[in-house]
């Protein structure tokens, strides 16, 4: 038998490059995107900003016509918090409630059907939501509302807003609605992992099942519904259609407290305007609240993750 | 406080299938009685009906009799919570709440009860503790997570939480099989000390265990893959051991199969 | 202390009360998430039947209506629909796909995949209208080309890029490692692994996740509004500055009185529309219920 030299080449082939090429480039097209989403938003808004002539963080004027240029988010930044604020106390309970039920109260077939069901909701999209909750919704609501009015109107949270049913409390309640299911699904997720150790160790001192939930199972799951809770109210504060749908516009300027209030959030205001950029300098307005909003959503987003990760460890 | 159990003529379903039949024997109180026999032979599952835990499975129930001091576990009007406050139970793995500290840990069937008395609740985590062979060890890091203490460690901080509520019974489920030697030994000596106030029936893999700390020992064995558990022979440790009565019992115990 | 019944009578009344109050509250919560879903539902299909039943709304455009004006059908908003939804599609799950083939197969656990995964994160949060408001500062403002219905596609592939690339990589996770090593050790070079073992092992998983992808923008309004004008006549060209689509159809037609043709047509097209997508998303689950029973 002869000795050969064995070499082991190095064989790239060529399929290989490209395909590895086509891979980074899909890779490095995504992060451009995201860089480039906040480089444009930043570069174009700024003119407007510069020429903006009232603060643009406190104000609540909005005239962006020809010549005058007074823009200022203060009672944009007021609607969108309050709008998801309240959608989120209305959905994590509920939330909390549906994944509690189908992890621990009905197991099985019939829990999953439910949590099948619940995420069906997610599926509905969100023009319908508007549709829904300007048209069947609200009026089915209005008495409800006059009546809170009557009792509550003292509290300034409850007092006088605007006449229809189009305002903040209805677009909060379909946020709390279209939020629902991402929050109840993590939430699932998260309820049906613990420990059957912890549970059982919970029973056997002799709790009932509400107290083995307090001890073993929401302390378990306790960080992961937050992270689910501020992924909901990241999409409820960048939740545009729907809001825009249901929410009057309102012509006052200055704040109106109350949940009847109608008004504008972020998102809802520029897709009211969207036929109208034809300035630049308008355009940049928009831009800005646009901006204002990307910036909103990604410190929530962020929070989420960090909530998230900060349990794996 | 440490109660006779009897029970007569139990059988325990999972759904339709019989795991466990006709299983009828005594407990004496401030014995330690050892449950032993091949795996799946339903020792476990027995241990689990003495506190009516095998009820947390969808679709398992049990017939028959099981006797606290005359009183029966499962009469009509009996809940499983309140006969779990009265058995305490202690499990394979070490299982502490990770979201308590020592101390939360071996309060929490207390508080669960509705003691909050401060001076109550740290006489009974000190005795408690010294009760467990633990207290030295921790008694300066109380407000320390459950979690931090070593696994011998922890499954006496586990049994420390189950003799504070001053259970009639205690039953354990594999206690050491997920320890080193080291801390085996330990927790038998324990067993030793408890049975003193305590009722104690375990369940365990290691016949020299048994062997070692028990007064009784019941052997359980499957007649066939499919077929129930059944109880073979109960009686005292030594005559398992030394002459058994059945000829299964003495092929388990020389090893012949399981 | 002696045994008696009443100590193994159910626990305390507090904590039995408390017990059944939040056993209540769970189901409750339940019902209180269940009932929107009905009551969307059963009143879409209750308004919007009468008027997908009828032929001509599948097969006529708005043409020469107006809401007051009966007759016509949906044609052009489904056909829009649906072509924003292929466009968008062809370019969102190549990219889709081959991000997360970078991912996992490519840069797995070093910095490269963190650095991605987490502009991936942030592409993910980013909001519709804010995805469209960039599309429109690229091509109107900056390239001064007009809006368009390619305008619209790509601001969605924005929306949907994100969803595909990361459930992708979830199916390309689920591949075992053996079976990646028992192509190499034939000899296939990596990219033949990929493109012929490991692709085709995660299909169904990687086409429901394309196919709920494509579920979630065929809904999305937002980018429709800002970036193509709603038409009532059907155009049929991508670069048309005109289309129609479902959502614009629904949402031009929102404050038309009850009393008017228009008002049955919003709710048609709502149900066509919740019909599409609920339709997709039930064959995404068939498609995911059908491979897992196969490799039982």
């Amino acid at each position: 038998m002869s000795t050969t030299q064995i070499h082991f080449a190095n064989i790239k082939h060529g399929g290989d490059r490209s395909f590895r090429a086509g891979a980074i480039a899909a890779a490095v097209i995504v992060v451009l995107l995201v860089l480039f989403v906040g480089i444009f938003l930043a570069v174009i808004a700024t003119p407007s900003l510069r020429r903006d002539t009232v603060n643009f963080f406190t104000s609540t004027e909005w005239n962006v016509g020809t010549g005058t240029l007074q823009f200022g988010i203060a009672g944009l930044l007021w609607t969108t918090a309050l709008t998801a604020v309240v959608a989120m106390l209305l959905a994590v309970p509920v939330a909390v409630g549906t994944a509690l039920l189908v992890t621990q109260y009905v197991p099985g077939r019939v829990g999953s059907t439910i949590g099948f069901v619940i995420d069906l909701l997610a599926a509905v999209p969100s023009i319908i939501f508007g549709l829904w909750g300007l048209k069947l919704l609200g009026p089915f609501l209005g008495p409800f509302y006059a009546w809170l009015q009557h009792v509550l109107g003292w509290i300034p949270l409850f007092s006088k807003g605007v006449e229809s049913t189009g305002n903040v409390l209805t677009a909060s309640i379909v946020l709390a609605i279209m939020v629902l299911p991402i929050v109840s699904a993590i939430s699932r997720d998260v309820f049906a992992q613990t420990p059957r150790d912890h549970i059982e160790a919970a029973l056997a001192l002799g709790s009932t099942k509400w107290e083995m939930i307090r001890i073993a199972v929401i302390p378990y799951g306790r960080s992961g519904v937050i992270a689910a809770s501020m992924l909901g109210l990241g999409r409820a504060l960048g939740e545009t259609i729907a809001v825009m749908i249901i929410l009057s516009q309102t012509n006052t300027p200055g704040i109106n407290v109350s949940l009847f209030a109608g008004g504008e959030t972020f998102a809802s205001k520029i897709a009211n305007n969207a036929q109208e950029f034809d300035s630049p300098a308008k355009t940049g307005a928009y831009i800005a609240a646009g901006l204002v909003l990307f910036v909103l959503t990604f410190a929530v987003n962020a929070i989420s993750r960090v909530v998230a990760d900060r349990k794996v460890r | 406080m440490a109660k006779r159990i009897e029970v007569e003529n139990l059988d325990v379903y999972y759904g339709s299938f019989k795991a466990v039949a006709g299983v009828s024997l005594v407990v004496e109180p401030r014995t330690v009685t050892a449950f032993i026999g091949p795996s799946g032979c339903g020792k476990s599952t027995v241990l689990r009906t003495l506190n009516r835990m095998h009820e947390v499975i969808p679709g398992a129930y049990a017939t028959g009799k099981v006797e606290l001091d005359g009183v029966d576990l499962y009469g009509p009007g009996v809940d499983p919570v309140a006969v779990r406050r009265l058995v305490g139970m202690v499990f394979q793995r070490p299982n502490p709440f990770p979201s308590m500290s020592i101390y939360d840990n071996v309060a929490a069937g207390l508080k669960l009860n509705g003691n909050r008395n401060k001076k109550v609740l740290d006489e009974t985590v000190e005795r408690s503790l010294t009760s467990a062979n633990l207290w030295n060890e921790v008694k300066d890091r109380l407000n320390k997570a459950g979690t931090s203490l070593s696994g011998g460690q922890q499954q006496r901080l586990c049994i420390a939480r189950a003799i504070a509520v001053k259970p009639d019974v205690i039953l354990m489920d594999e206690p050491c099989s997920a320890l080193d030697p080291i801390s085996t030994l330990a927790i038998e000596d324990l067993i030793g000390e408890l049975k003193e106030q305590y009722t104690v029936v375990i369940v365990t893999h290691n016949m020299q265990q048994a062997s070692r700390v028990s007064d009784r020992t019941a052997f359980f064995n499957l007649e066939a893959q499919g077929r129930p558990g059944q109880l073979v022979e109960i009686d005292d440790t030594e005559t398992i051991f030394a002459n058994p009565a059945k000829k299964a019992t003495e092929d388990y115990i020389t090893g012949r199969f399981g | 202390m002696s045994v008696t019944t009443t100590t193994l009578a159910a626990p305390r009344g507090g904590r039995r009360a408390k017990d059944a109050l939040v056993r209540a509250l769970v189901y409750l919560s339940a019902i209180l998430a269940i009932v929107p879903l009905v009551w969307i539902l059963v009143s879409i299909v209750a308004q919007g039947l009468p008027a997908i039943l009828s032929a001509s709304w599948w097969t006529q455009d708005l043409a020469g209506t107006t809401d007051r004006r009966a007759g016509g059908g949906a044609l052009h908003a489904i056909i829009g629909t649906l072509e924003i939804g292929l466009v968008t599609a062809v370019v969102a799950v190549p990219i889709a796909v081959m991000g997360a083939i970078f991912l996992i197969e490519y840069a797995r656990g070093t910095k490269w995949a963190r650095v991605v995964s987490f502009m991936v994160d942030i592409l993910s949060g980013v909001p519709s209208i804010v995805a469209a408001l960039f599309i429109y500062t690229l091509m109107i403002t900056l390239l001064g080309l007009g809006r368009s219905a390619i305008a619209a596609s790509l601001a969605l592939v924005l929306l949907m890029l994100p969803t595909v690339l990361r459930s992708t990589e979830e199916m390309l996770k689920l591949v075992p490692d053996s079976l990646r090593e028992a192509s190499y050790a034939l000899g296939l070079p990596k990219w033949k692994t990929v493109v012929q073992v490991v692709i085709p092992t995660a299909f169904s998983g990687i086409a429901t996740g394309v196919i709920l992808g494509l579920a979630r923008v065929m809904g999305e309004t937002a980018p429709l509004l800002i970036l193509v004008a709603y038409a009532r006549n059907l155009y049929l060209s991508p670069s048309t500055s005109n289309m129609g689509t479902l959502p614009t159809m629904i949402n031009s037609g929102r404050n038309v009185a009850e009393t008017l043709p228009g008002y049955e047509r919003v709710w048609g097209a709502a149900l066509t529309l919740i019909l599409l997508v609920m339709g997709l998303n039930l064959l995404a689950r068939g498609i995911a219920r059908a491979s897992r029973l196969k490799d039982r």
